[in-house]
């Protein structure tokens, strides 16, 4: 597995992400669009990932949850557009914590001789969607440590 | 970091003037006519570039004599680094868990091949995994 790259440029309202695995392309495809494939990997460890709805077809809907360790949910979901397929998996993608900010996702499975190159451009309906999307992460990652700071002081209060 | 700070740098840096400023300004500060030299363009343009940079908190602007001089200030471009982090985590761990999926999948006969990888020929890669791991398993 190379790398991955995540580019986002200042000023543009898009963000590229790309990696390349030691995997056929056909497996890859299956990892995305299996839910029970996905579950497996989508997101760090230490958020469980539930696939309520994946209906890997042209309109079909698809909705997931993130749940962290504190039991805060993050529920997301979106519709396919077009039957997903190696060349192409088109969906919209809309974070329920900040309804009506869509973005659009299209990645792309590449064979690269034995392995595999995935790549997603994501486009935000404004740069200030973009970076308020990234930033967000990074609060709930703020707040996750926080968190986690303040059990620790009063474990240690504890003893 | 506010989003509407991030905002302001983030605008800042959009400008290709602008960044090459602040490259020149990491190695040391400068004048208005020193920033100005390198590019085609007045010195009351640059002082506007500066202006973007000093509200976006990228450079702190001071006098010395008559000269107005620019610094460099790095923290906000460590904010905006910070910020993609987190965000990059996030991938580098869903892909470190992808990588271990295919590769498991791989290596088991039952969860593969795929219904359009039949016809296909075998892939070198994963049954080479497949037979390092298990010589690593009998010794």
């Amino acid at each position: 597995m190379s790398k991955t790259r995540i580019t986002a440029e200042p000023g543009m309202p898009q963000i590229i992400i790309s990696c390349e695995f030691d995997a056929p392309r056909d497996l890859v495809f299956r990892a995305h669009t299996d839910p029970d494939l996905l579950v497996q990997w989508l997101g760090p460890r230490d958020l469980t990932l539930t696939v309520e709805r994946y209906e890997t077809r042209d309109g079909g809907r698809w909705r997931y949850v993130h749940t962290d360790s504190a039991g805060i949910s993050y529920g997301f979901h979106g519709v396919f557009h077009g039957d997903p397929s190696p060349d192409a998996i088109v969906q919209t993608f809309e974070f329920e914590g900040a309804p009506g900010h869509v973005k659009l996702d299209v990645t792309t499975l590449q064979q690269r001789g034995v392995s595999t190159l995935v790549r997603t451009v994501s486009v935000f309906p404004s740069v200030e969607d973009r970076d308020a999307m990234i930033a967000s992460g990074m609060e709930r990652g703020t707040h996750d440590s926080a968190e986690r700071l303040a059990e620790l002081l009063a474990t240690l209060q504890a003893r | 970091m506010a989003a509407d700070r991030l905002s302001l740098v983030f605008g800042a840096l959009a400008d290709p003037t602008r960044r090459a400023i602040l490259t020149r300004l990491a190695d040391g500060e400068a004048t208005v006519a020193e920033l100005a030299a390198p590019f085609a363009i007045s010195q009351p343009a640059i002082s506007k570039h500066l202006k973007v940079l000093e509200q976006a908190g990228l450079i702190s602007r001071n006098r010395r004599a008559t000269a107005r001089l620019s610094r460099l200030q790095a923290e906000p471009l460590r904010e905006v680094t910070s910020w993609l982090a987190r965000y990059q985590r996030f991938w580098d761990e869903s892909h470190e868990r992808l990588d271990d999926l295919l590769a498991a999948l791989q290596a088991r006969q039952d969860g593969y091949p795929g219904p359009s990888q039949q016809a296909a020929a075998p892939t070198p890669p994963a049954t080479a995994r497949a037979s390092e791991t298990a010589e690593g398993n009998d010794e």
